[in-house]
């Protein structure tokens, strides 16, 4: 399988009034082609702007360190120029909030037949025809109607629904797609989540989905990433993150959430503490506050990731969790006291 | 039991350690931390003061008094004889007493009817805000009836009924300036008031006045408080015009406006008369400029 | 026998939206609620939920009376809300409490966490001196889980699940009997959304609270609820015991409902026959004809359109508005005999 995106030792540091931040503290992966890749994360991991940087879009006052290979060109640091022939073309990303992701003073047509021009040099003719397309491919009705309107006029499920065509206009080798139904109400998120569920089968598209709803991870992703503090803590395939989570973090997720589909009403196990504040990150392991089998181990060592089963990877200095002690072999790294987790 | 938010005594030391029971950090102390890190607002609080306290210990600070006349030194530049350090006006009086004295005036006018001004137009503002409907459109409209007023127009005739007395020009300016006042303070209030804090406190029984004065009118402030210092040196230049119309305060008492309209009349021959107090005005009005600007950078909401 | 606490009947808001007229205004009515019925008993937490635009919060704040009820009765520990003076219903507020979606936004940001627990004391007991009212605040900060120290900070310097401990402090501090939940856990991040969950029912146990948990989240529903409300456009489509609701729903609309969430098992949720409903929710100011939702419904026909469906007990203690009611198909909805 080749890698459309590698990523080697990523980080993501913010210059604050309070001094420098660290969004995203050294993570490396890869995503093959036609695989759909799930970053799970809440608030202060990181995930968003993890990809943020890859896509050159972070804030002025962030910075990227590490590496980004699309196809073998390093994205990191580069012009923006040469990004842009890359963005939207080959590397397309769909947004949380529908309303920002379109501009509101074009019409949807406009805004569609704009991306072709640009990007595959096609003639307005051709544009709207492919244009149309998309918009028959993600089941939008009426779809010529459509493309004479506003986005303010559309409802929230058929924005996101154009925003996931105006991606695939120029069929992307990968699609990065931020927390695509969480603004959604559940039959929308239905509608949305089917259709995607239908394009992984059609396009040869990667995919990376980033969200915290484990259900939707669940539904389509075949590799899972679980973020907690900047790093990952988790890694493997969807099955052996949700039925053997070798992760405290992971596991404690799992068991924190309330079920569709059972009765219990005893107390839910709850992950105790707060979520990480990026300001103030514990030296080694993020996750240490939280954690209920952490030793003293986990103050000053940081756990790397290691393979629990091939492709099956966490950051822990734990046997496992049922054996909940400290594995000598597992390999760390030490940190001093003021040196930022490097 | 619930369950703690510690959840382990291996936690529980690192979080006693970081809560003793102290003070919090309000949102005015940050505000008041950004301001004083600002240096251009830090060093016009400085003049500012300079200013206000010359002018406070006048007195002391010149041998003369405002109104004697010396016929020995009439029009004069700044001298050190006699003490007269910026100079003598057209009658013979000390022009460094009186641009001090002028400062009194000024600085009493600019800073009393904005006062005035506050207490009536956040009430008003507030109470228009709050009840929104039927009372608003009523309160607002009167606004709007006495805004289209000319300030002239008003003035004239109340000097023409009442005579020239400087109380005239604290009503007179007052009296527009509250409008103003009012109408920042309503849309203030009119977006405070769709916060769910303000619904909370409805829930919890919280009477009507009591959520204006405890929720709205604290929430509000903030932008209000950046518009009075910017108001005062625009009162402070209305009353200048009048006085340099005529209009203000009576003689002897004089006022940078006054000193102003003398000196621009002396500017040939003595333009000492016109500089002095017209650089006090100034540099007052950028001190005042310079402290709003900084009040509003220091409150700004985005920082919240 | 458990004691009825709250009854609502025919309960309606609507919002007059100025659609025209030059000088005279033209008004059309949006339903946000409209007529809606249910009871809730002491101890009990009746589930309320639906998507957006179903009128759920809105519901919730007109019980409350915090929106006036355009239509309808509420009436509360025996006696009347609806159509009684301002202050009948302030001297009621010490029993009926509401704690709200956004932890932040609920807290005034000028005032200590302290006064802000502590202000309906003051409202409900103005003679208490400030140390006893201290010492009450912080005994209740410590049972919410936080610590009593944090009683001079200001809201910004607490987090997300911390702010929302405040506020459900301060919807206990009276003792209220019922609490509305609006959407509590929904701003929350997931590993801090059970903490509340659990404070919640923790809170129910020991008081003796009844709740009303509005969200859309079917899954916390789940967990927390006794009986569950489904609502669509302003009206009751099904109501009944809560595990009735989830394993044999018995209407169109909560089968879709419950088939569309995604469930954190990869096993049901690559293998599920999802129910996926069509079009997009109608405007409140021009519900369809007859029942509301059979625009989206799968089973929708002409009896439909002509015919607004009665709430009824179809089975016991489960009552649907629907004219083609019935059993889910199973591999549709999930929670179908899954235990």
């Amino acid at each position: 399988m080749t890698a459309v995106l590698e990523v080697r030792d990523l980080k993501v540091r913010f210059a604050t009034p309070d001094g420098e931040v660290s969004a995203v503290n050294g993570v490396s992966f890869d995503v093959n082609e036609s695989e759909c890749v799930g970053i799970v994360g809440e608030s202060g991991s990181g995930k968003s702007q993890l990809f943020m940087s890859v896509m050159g879009l972070l804030a002025k006052n962030g910075r990227t360190l590490g590496s980004a290979k699309y196809r073998g060109t390093e994205l990191v640091g580069m012009p923006v120029k040469s990004l842009n022939k890359i963005r939207g073309d080959k590397i397309a990303m769909i947004f949380q909030d529908s309303m920002t992701g379109l501009t509101p003073h074009l019409r949807i047509g406009k805004q569609m037949t704009e991306v072709l021009v640009q990007h595959k040099g096609m003639g307005e003719a051709a544009a709207v025809k492919r244009a149309l397309e998309m918009l028959n491919l993600v089941r939008i009705p009426e779809a010529a109607r459509r493309l004479a309107q506003y986005p303010h006029e559309l409802s929230g499920g058929m924005r996101q629904r154009i925003m996931i065509a105006m991606a695939l206009l120029c069929e992307p080798e990968l699609l990065i797609a931020d927390e695509p139904t969480t603004a959604l109400d559940v039959t929308v998120q239905a509608q949305i989540l089917d259709l995607m569920a239908d394009l992984k089968r059609v396009t040869k598209a990667a995919i990376v989905l980033i969200t915290h709803d484990l259900g939707t991870v669940a539904g389509l992703c075949d590799k899972v990433q679980v973020m907690y503090g900047g790093r990952f803590m988790e890694t493997g395939s969807v099955q052996e993150i949700f039925y053997q989570p070798a992760h405290p973090y992971t596991a404690g997720l799992l068991a924190s959430m309330p079920r569709l589909t059972e009765r219990r009403r005893e107390k839910l196990y709850a992950i105790p503490g707060q979520p990480p504040n990026l300001q103030r990150l514990p030296k080694a392991c993020p996750f240490q506050e939280r954690c209920d089998y952490v030793h003293e181990r986990c103050v000053d060592e940081l756990p790397l990731l290691r393979d629990v089963t091939p492709g099956h990877a966490k950051a822990c200095h734990l046997l496992s969790l049922a054996n909940p002690v400290s594995d000598p072999k597992a390999p760390s790294l030490k940190v001093a006291d003021e040196a930022r987790s490097a | 039991m619930v369950q703690d938010i510690t959840g382990g005594t291996k936690r529980a030391a690192l979080i006693e350690k970081a809560a003793e029971e102290v003070q919090g950090r309000s949102l005015w102390q940050d505000a008041r931390r950004r301001l004083f890190a600002n240096k251009m607002a830090v060093a016009s609080m400085i003049v500012l003061g300079i200013i206000a306290l010359m002018a406070i210990f006048a007195d002391v600070l010149s041998p003369h008094a405002y109104d004697e006349v010396y016929w020995d030194y009439i029009g004069v530049g700044p001298m050190l004889e006699n003490s007269h350090w910026f100079g003598t006006d057209a009658n013979g009086r000390d022009l460094f007493i009186r641009t001090l004295y002028g400062a009194r005036v000024s600085l009493m006018v600019g800073i009393v009817t904005t006062m005035v001004a506050l207490v009536i137009g956040v009430a008003y503002g507030a109470v228009a805000g709050y009840f929104g409907g039927r009372i608003d459109t009523i309160m607002m409209r009167i606004v709007d009836v006495l805004y289209s007023m000319p300030l002239m127009f008003f003035i004239i005739i109340l000097v023409v009924v009442f005579g020239r007395h400087i109380v005239l020009v604290f009503i007179a300016i007052g009296c527009v300036e509250w409008l103003t006042m009012a109408r920042i303070v309503r849309g203030q209030t009119m977006s405070v008031k769709r916060k769910e804090f303000i619904e909370a406190a409805r829930a919890s029984g919280v009477s009507t006045p009591n959520i204006i004065r405890r929720h709205i009118i604290p929430n509000v402030i903030g932008p209000v408080i950046v518009f009075v210092t910017l108001m005062v040196p625009v009162v402070i230049l209305v009353e200048s015009f009048l006085s340099f119309l005529g209009l203000g305060v009576q003689e002897p008492m004089t006022s940078w406006g006054v000193l102003i309209s003398e000196g621009a009349a002396q500017m040939e021959n003595a333009p000492h008369m016109l500089i002095f107090p017209a650089v006090f005005l100034a540099v007052t009005l950028f001190c005042f400029n310079f402290i709003g600007d900084g009040l509003r950078d220091a409150l700004d909401p985005k920082d919240r | 026998m458990p004691k009825e606490l709250l009854r609502v009947e025919g309960l309606k808001v609507h919002f007059p939206i100025r659609t025209g007229g030059i000088l005279i205004g033209q008004y059309t009515p949006l339903k946000a609620v409209d007529g809606v019925s249910f009871t809730l008993n002491e101890g009990e937490t009746l589930g309320i939920v639906g998507e957006s635009g179903c009128g759920k919060s809105t519901l919730g704040r007109a019980v409350l009376q915090l929106i006036k009820p355009t239509d309808g009765k509420v009436v509360f520990m025996g006696s009347e809300l609806t159509g009684v003076g301002a202050e009948v219903i302030r001297q009621k507020r010490a029993d009926m409490q509401i704690v709200f979606q956004d932890p932040l936004a609920s807290l005034n940001p000028r005032m200590t966490v302290g006064d802000i627990i502590g202000e309906p004391l003051t409202v409900f007991f103005p003679k208490m001196k400030a140390e006893e009212r201290k010492a009450k605040v912080r005994a209740l900060m410590a049972k919410v889980g936080l610590l009593p120290q944090m009683i001079n900070r200001y809201p910004h310097e607490f987090s997300g699940g911390q702010c929302q401990r405040i506020g459900i402090a301060r919807a206990m501090i009276l003792n209220p009997k019922l609490v509305i939940c609006d959407e509590p856990v929904s701003a929350l991040d997931v590993s801090i959304q059970a903490q509340i969950v659990n404070l919640l029912m923790d809170l129910q146990k020991e008081f003796g609270l009844s709740l009303l948990f509005i969200s859309h989240d079917l899954s916390v529903v789940r967990h927390v609820s006794h009986r569950v409300m489904v609502l669509y456009l302003g009206k009751v489509m099904e109501i009944a015991e809560r595990d009735a609701i989830y394993e044999a729903p018995l209407h169109p609309y909560t089968q879709a409902l419950i088939s569309a969430v995604p469930v954190p098992d990869p096993d049901i949720e690559k293998n599920k026959q999802r129910i996926v409903l069509g079009g997009d929710l109608p405007s409140p100011m021009k519900p369809p004809s007859g029942c509301v939702f059979r625009t989206r419904c799968p089973k929708a026909s002409d009896i439909c359109a002509g015919q607004v469906p009665v709430l009824e007990e179809k089975m016991p203690g489960h009552r649907v508005a629907c004219h083609h009611w019935g059993i889910p198909d199973a591999a549709a909805v999930p929670t179908v005999a899954h235990h």
